[in-house]
């Protein structure tokens, strides 16, 4: 387990860019972020499957393309499985003395929540399961922003989409956002983490923690979308950072079965100061944020309970 | 040149295929059980876990997977490896066009089976046919021996830098699959390392040359991807005449493109592909036994498709007789092949009857009585010269 983290503060990110700039993502999008931060901490020995979605589309319209370290891009629902092939193949072409045994590559799956939470499970649940040794990165914008905002297993409840609109009877998604991360860490694999590129020097270690496991890692970023969510393009990290802050967003990891927060929050902002910088959130009255916050202060209960003491503080503005 | 010694076993085409797979050093295979393929997987199963077969399994969760690995293996430079069947390959469809797209070299067996519903376990080739437009090139065999032979010329039809294609080896589902036949097969598992040398020269994903494979192509240039894919499947249909006529060579036994008999100056040549043939053979003799002129004819390679052969055989015979173990629905002529083989008759300007029937679907047998009833029937069509308007549905129960 590691011991020191190795990054804590914008000195320790390394230089080096391995996505480049000029790819397509909108203004003030976060994934961008999230993957440079992440190709800072993979270096070049790393090999990304990127499913289908905005960062696939973006950074690869033919003939440019923003990687600098390999990618590959198969379909929608399959990145867990292109990886395992990619892998399997990597252990096997050691063996047999092709590729340098003691060469180390670093595989990335990297999908939305649309190619994580529901039309990808399937492959995601079977490469963990199967114990292939790859870090499955979620970047989650909570719909699928790539096809227009429509709602995804991983869209909050009362949130706004072109498919869960705000009617005369029903207002924004009617389901809870499924528990993707809890998901995962019941295949019981090595390492599983959720991270929010507000928080960098937190999102990168759990990269690297990722990266540094024997066997599968999965880490769960929030991911806000300026376009899905409505909000103005500045406000992306500021946003990310207000979901943790109200603890809607918790950051936590479960390493070989231990669970602890990462990123601690001793006094808590209301979920209204989250909620009223997006558009999606618009038509929500008083009373249905004050019930929002009430599940999330059971939320936080159950966290403490769980940690043991209290890592998300009580309620104060 | 390394001549290969062979032992004779009794083999079914299933084992025949996982014979082959481990005598061309496959690095991965990816595969999930369904039926009739499953014997095929098993076997291979056997070989790695006794070390026969240095190679990586992956067990995956569904075909869909099971591509999706074989494709991630294939783009690594891996000699990758996977055999399915009906629904399996079905679920596949989507990165069948992917895994061409790509251009990487896997090889894949079909034991061709019914597609539900109704659910069917046994053998027809509407799944190999629903594939035809995926640019895998597809060989259909019809004996063991020459599943064995053709997965081992399919690696080096796939990785031949003038096509890099993937391969779909097909065979009956269950009339081979499962069924016993003597199989020649190598001694020594390195018979076929310099007839399908390791050395992978398609694109792969290495951090030291860094690519990006599977990129976002604008209508300005998605159909330049496209016709390269038409490009590569027209050189591959020297490329494996090649390949058949290198492994006749170092080998002693080659194929063909199309296996024909008697087809020069017959009145009537029948045309079929798969196991059938074997059927198609002993009837036609017992045929010609009572002096009828018959040719016999075997379709080996579906895509590419042979036109030209088929029109040269066309032009050695008077009428012709497809036997197609498939539908196309909603369309006149309903057999597959012998849709290709009109449009191949047409393209050359050659003027013949040609009459479709439709056998042996969902493995409704078919035995040598039909195939002289069916000769029946189609004399008594030319007699009156009379033109087929709609392919004929074989022993069907209207």
């Amino acid at each position: 387990m590691m011991t020191k983290p190795y990054f804590r503060t914008v000195y320790d990110v390394p230089r080096e860019e391995y996505l480049a700039p000029g790819h397509g993502l909108c203004a003030g999008c976060t994934a961008g972020t999230i993957v440079k931060l992440l190709l800072k901490v993979t270096g070049p020995n790393t090999i990304v499957v990127n499913a289908t979605g905005c960062v696939e589309v973006s950074t690869t319209p033919f003939p440019y393309t923003s990687w600098k370290v390999p990618w590959i891009h198969v379909a929608f629902e399959n990145a867990a499985a292109v990886a395992s092939g990619i892998e399997s193949a990597i252990k096997v072409l050691k063996a047999k003395g092709i590729i340098d045994p003691t060469k180390r590559i670093n595989i990335i799956a990297l999908a939305g929540d649309g190619g994580t939470y529901d039309i990808g499970f399937q492959a995601l649940s079977g490469m963990l399961e199967r114990g292939h040794k790859v870090m499955y990165v979620l970047y989650d914008n909570e719909a699928y922003m790539n096809t227009g905002i429509q709602r995804s297993g991983g869209t909050p409840v009362y949130a706004w989409t072109t498919t869960t609109p705000v009617g005369k009877i029903l207002k924004g998604k009617v389901q809870q956002k499924k528990p993707i991360a809890e998901i995962v860490a019941a295949h019981r694999i090595p390492y599983v983490a959720t991270a929010n590129p507000g928080y960098f020097a937190d999102m990168m270690n759990k990269f690297k923690k990722g990266l540094e496991v024997e066997g599968p890692s999965f880490v769960h970023v929030i991911q806000p979308c300026t376009t899905g969510w409505k909000f103005d393009p500045r406000y992306g990290i500021v946003l990310a950072r207000l979901a943790t802050e109200t603890g809607l967003w918790i950051n936590w990891e479960q390493e070989e079965g231990q669970f602890r927060v990462t990123v601690t929050v001793p006094r808590r902002k209301h979920v209204k100061h989250y909620f009223e910088l997006q558009g999606r959130f618009s038509h929500l009255t008083e009373e249905e944020i004050e019930a929002i916050q009430k599940e999330v202060d059971l939320e936080v209960d159950r966290i403490n309970k769980l940690v043991g003491r209290t890592v998300i503080g009580p309620l104060v503005e | 040149m390394l001549k290969a010694t062979w032992k004779r076993l009794p083999l079914s085409t299933n084992f025949a295929i996982a014979q082959a797979v481990k005598d061309s050093d496959v690095d991965v295979v990816s595969a999930y059980p369904i039926t009739p393929q499953t014997t095929v997987v098993e076997r291979i199963s056997e070989f790695i876990a006794n070390g026969e077969l240095k190679a990586e399994m992956i067990h995956v969760e569904s075909e869909h997977s099971a591509m999706s690995a074989a494709i991630g293996a294939s783009a690594l430079g891996a000699r990758a490896f996977t055999a399915t069947a009906s629904q399996g390959l079905e679920l596949m469809h989507e990165l069948l066009h992917i895994a061409s797209g790509l251009r990487l070299p896997i090889v894949m067996s079909v034991a061709a089976r019914a597609l539900s519903a109704p659910i069917s376990i046994w053998g027809d080739y509407t799944d190999v046919m629903n594939v035809r437009d995926t640019s895998w090139i597809t060989l259909i065999a019809s004996t063991a021996q020459e599943a064995y032979d053709s997965v081992i010329q399919a690696y080096r039809i796939a990785e031949d830098p003038r096509v890099f294609l993937p391969v779909i080896v097909a065979y009956d589902g269950y009339a081979m699959s499962h069924t016993y036949e003597p199989v020649y097969v190598s001694e020594k598992s390195d018979a076929f390392k310099d007839y399908i040398p390791k050395n992978p020269q398609w694109y792969t994903l290495n951090p030291e040359k860094p690519l990006t494979m599977g990129s976002m192509a604008s209508p300005e240039w998605y159909y330049e991807f496209k016709y390269q894919q038409v490009v590569a499947m027209k050189n591959a249909f020297g490329v494996v005449k090649e390949a058949d006529e290198e492994y006749g060579k170092r080998y002693e036994r080659k194929y063909g493109i199309i296996e024909e008999e008697g087809v020069d100056g017959s009145d009537v040549t029948f045309v079929t592909y798969g196991g059938i043939y074997g059927t198609l053979k002993e009837s036609i003799e017992e045929l010609r036994k009572k002096g009828e002129q018959i040719g016999l004819a075997r379709i080996r390679l579906f895509r590419p498709f042979p036109s030209e052969i088929v029109a040269d055989l066309a032009e050695k015979t008077k009428a012709l007789v497809v036997l197609d173990r498939a539908i196309t629905f909603g369309v006149n002529i309903s057999g597959p092949v012998a849709r290709e083989i009109i449009s191949s008759l047409y393209a050359r300007g050659i003027e013949r009857n040609v009459y479709s029937f439709i056998i042996g679907v969902g493995q409704r047998t078919v035995t040598e009585k039909d195939i002289a009833a069916i000769y029946g029937k189609v004399k008594e069509m030319l007699g009156s010269h009379e033109r087929q308007k709609e392919s004929i549905y074989w022993g069907v129960r209207e």
